[in-house]
């Protein structure tokens, strides 16, 4: 039972990590339309750029730098790519983004190579243990991270002016611009916001027990898509439970391997594919995703 | 690039035919003057471009985007083994004739992509395209778990194939005093194979089929209301997708003569997707350009390392011909959107005092341009 606790709350764990990535890849989505299937490699710059300053400047600064590097890289993206193009067809522009992510993942697997940096979190190794569970202080500080960062998103998205005008440009691009609402400063904000969010993320993939940055990390990135997608690709909700969902069945799937033996090595890592499959096949726009109407 | 140079009449008819007999000869004659290395290099391009074909009929035809190309291609492949092998080195083998093997993996493929359609035919757009992520992911794990079928991580060996008497491997054939060695003469398979690819896809695109696969493309509801069964298209079309990258596979499995299951991972998928941007969305001939360029250009790097700038042999810690042909290919499909839409089939189709046209593909009256108002918007979610 106790094993079970631990899978549950690491699971939860990586979950709301996903569900940082995933908020990240809605959040263009809502305010572009465009699929940014880059989101791996912003991440991966965002990431990079705290591995390579923690030791000069401190963990903290170099996190600080990490996601403004990434906000900053996915900010270029929008700005020299994505707006040359705005309007165009959005799996044409998707595809756009592919090329985008070409480019980064090379650049930046190829100066990862094959070290495995170490980003210079101050939790280590460390652990809690609450009676039988023993959990790692990483697991509660990824935890408690993403919860307030996704607060503190909702509240932004919700009361702020940026907010309301992200909201009214994915409800009605023309009309939001008919009102007065600037939809290049709207998507270069999504875009920066989602490259925060994905270097955070990076942070806590990175940390204790995994065994730090590596070329590999944009892998565990990309289960971030179909948490997404099983979540509904257009519903911020449905990024938060596509996210714990995907990272719970992980965890389950990855702790309990040696029963699932019968399905090969490494089906935790396939279960995230698997239960987006599986909700596809009963809801195909994903279970908080909004129906397709169309009025001819 | 040929159809529109025959759309546009007689008027150029006469030279077309020259270029492409002059073409033709060429190919035919090349395995007697290139060396192994460009030989090869060759067959990767034939089969690229043969399943960059399949990819363009999927995604650019008919608007499916699709991320799993590559799992197909591996079932392609891994599907020949199977039906080919003799059982000798382990592993299972039904040891059927090369040929026979060879069709029944297409059609394993195309079964593959069937079994696909409850998910290929509801599906559109990001959802379609991450969902057919799974498939990757999904089949790597296959790869490398089912050890008695693929061999695990070390792969297993590809029989080669024979075919009315003509055995494609390194046995030498002496053809006009050269030898012909398994790339010679799998050079001409290729060049069939792609012919054929070729001739049926461009059937496809400008029968009934393909005005229907655009009109899903340009307006899926429009295309609804006007009798196309647009579910059983798309699952239709991802079929014949799977099918065409089934038999890229089984020509790839057959150059390489041992599949890896590395080999067919996300980045493979993603060069297709690369292929069909660079070369034009929706067009045959697009494909084809694409195909042989995107594979090339590594191969090209490769052998060129030393004589360039900017590229150094792998290893040395400089940019590595693999690295510097991904930078290149990732840019190629940035700008081609940019400032090149419609891709390399555009660029030799445009003349002069031709009106733009959105594929090279699609005559202006196939379908009717929707009206561009925000409700009937046709891949926007609706919100």
């Amino acid at each position: 039972m106790s094993t079970f606790a631990e899978f549950l709350i690491n699971g939860i764990s990586l979950g709301s990590i996903y569900a940082l990535i995933a908020l990240g890849f809605v959040v263009i989505f809502r305010a572009t339309e465009v699929v940014n299937f880059a989101h791996a490699s912003l991440l991966l710059a965002g990431g990079y750029v705290t591995a390579v300053l923690h030791d000069e400047i401190g963990f903290w600064p170099a996190l600080l730098a990490g996601i403004a590097g990434a906000a900053v890289v996915g900010a270029a993206v929008e700005f020299f790519v994505m707006r040359r193009h705005r309007g165009g067809d959005h799996s044409v522009l998707a595809i756009v983004t592919i090329g985008v992510d070409i480019l980064l993942a090379t650049e930046l697997t190829r100066r990862i190579g094959t070290d495995i940096l170490a980003l210079g979190d101050p939790w280590g190794d460390a652990v809690v243990t609450v009676g039988p569970v023993t959990i790692a202080e990483t697991r509660i500080a990824a935890l408690l991270a993403a919860a307030l960062l996704i607060t503190a998103f909702l509240v932004a998205f919700r009361y702020t002016s940026w907010g309301v005008a992200m909201r009214a440009a994915a409800e009605n691009q023309e009309t939001a611009a008919l009102m007065g609402i600037r939809l290049g400063r709207v998507s270069l904000g999504a875009w920066a916001v989602a490259g925060g969010l994905a270097a955070v993320a990076a942070l806590f993939l990175t940390v204790f027990p995994t065994p730090g940055l590596e070329r590999g990390t944009s892998l565990a990135a990309l289960k971030a898509f179909p948490a997404a997608i099983l979540g509904g690709l257009d519903s911020t909700t449905g990024a938060l439970v596509g996210g714990l969902l995907v990272g719970v069945t992980e965890s389950l799937a990855t702790g309990y391997q040696s029963d699932l033996a019968f399905l090969g090595r490494g089906i935790g890592d396939l279960a995230p594919y698997l239960v987006m499959v599986a909700v596809l096949l009963i809801r195909p726009a994903g279970l908080f995703g909004t129906k397709e109407l169309a009025r001819v | 690039m040929s159809e529109t140079l025959a759309r546009s009449g007689l008027r150029v008819r006469t030279p077309a035919v020259y270029g492409w007999a002059a073409a033709a000869l060429v190919l035919v004659v090349l395995p007697f003057y290139l060396d192994r290395f460009w030989l090869q290099a060759g067959l990767f391009a034939m089969a690229a471009a043969i399943g960059a074909i399949g990819i363009n009929l999927l995604t650019g035809a008919t608007g499916q985007l699709s991320m799993g190309h590559a799992f197909f291609l591996a079932v392609g492949a891994y599907g020949y083994c199977l039906f080919a092998g003799d059982g000798t080195d382990g592993l299972a083998g039904l040891g059927l004739p090369g040929w026979l093997a060879a069709v029944l993996a297409v059609a394993l493929s195309g079964l593959a992509g069937g079994v696909f359609s409850p998910i290929a035919g509801r599906l559109r757009g990001a959802y379609l395209g991450i969902a057919t992520l799974a498939l990757i992911f999904i089949g790597q794990h296959v790869l490398f778990n089912a050890h008695d079928l693929t061999g695990g991580y070390n792969g297993r060996a590809v029989p080669p194939l024979s075919l009315f008497g003509l055995t494609f491997d390194d046995t030498e054939l002496l053809v006009a005093q050269v030898p012909f060695g398994a790339v010679e003469k799998l050079w001409y398979l290729g060049l069939v194979l792609l012919l054929g690819g070729v001739v049926f896809a461009r059937g496809v695109l400008r029968g009934r089929p393909g005005r229907a696969m655009n009109a899903i493309r340009d307006h899926r509801i429009a295309a609804g209301v006007m009798g196309i069964p647009v579910a059983r298209y798309r699952a239709a079309v991802f079929v014949l997708s799977s099918m065409y990258a089934g038999l890229a596979g089984v020509l790839l499995a057959l150059v390489f003569q041992r599949t890896v299951p590395e080999y067919f991972g996300m980045a493979l998928s993603l060069e297709y997707l690369a292929m069909i941007v660079i070369g034009g969305l929706g067009s045959v001939a697009g494909a084809v350009a694409g195909g042989v360029f995107v594979s090339l250009l590594p191969q090209f790097l490769n052998r060129y390392s030393e004589a360039l700038p900017l590229v150094s042999a792998p290893g040395t810690g400089g940019i590595a011909p693999g690295e510097a042909s991904r930078y290149l290919y990732g840019a190629a499909v940035v700008a081609v959107v940019l400032f090149l839409p419609g891709g390399l089939a555009r660029l030799a189709a445009r003349r002069p005092g031709r009106p733009k046209n959105p594929t090279p593909d699609t005559p202006p009256s196939t379908t009717p341009t929707p009206p561009d108002t925000s409700s009937t918007e046709p891949s926007g979610e609706p919100r």
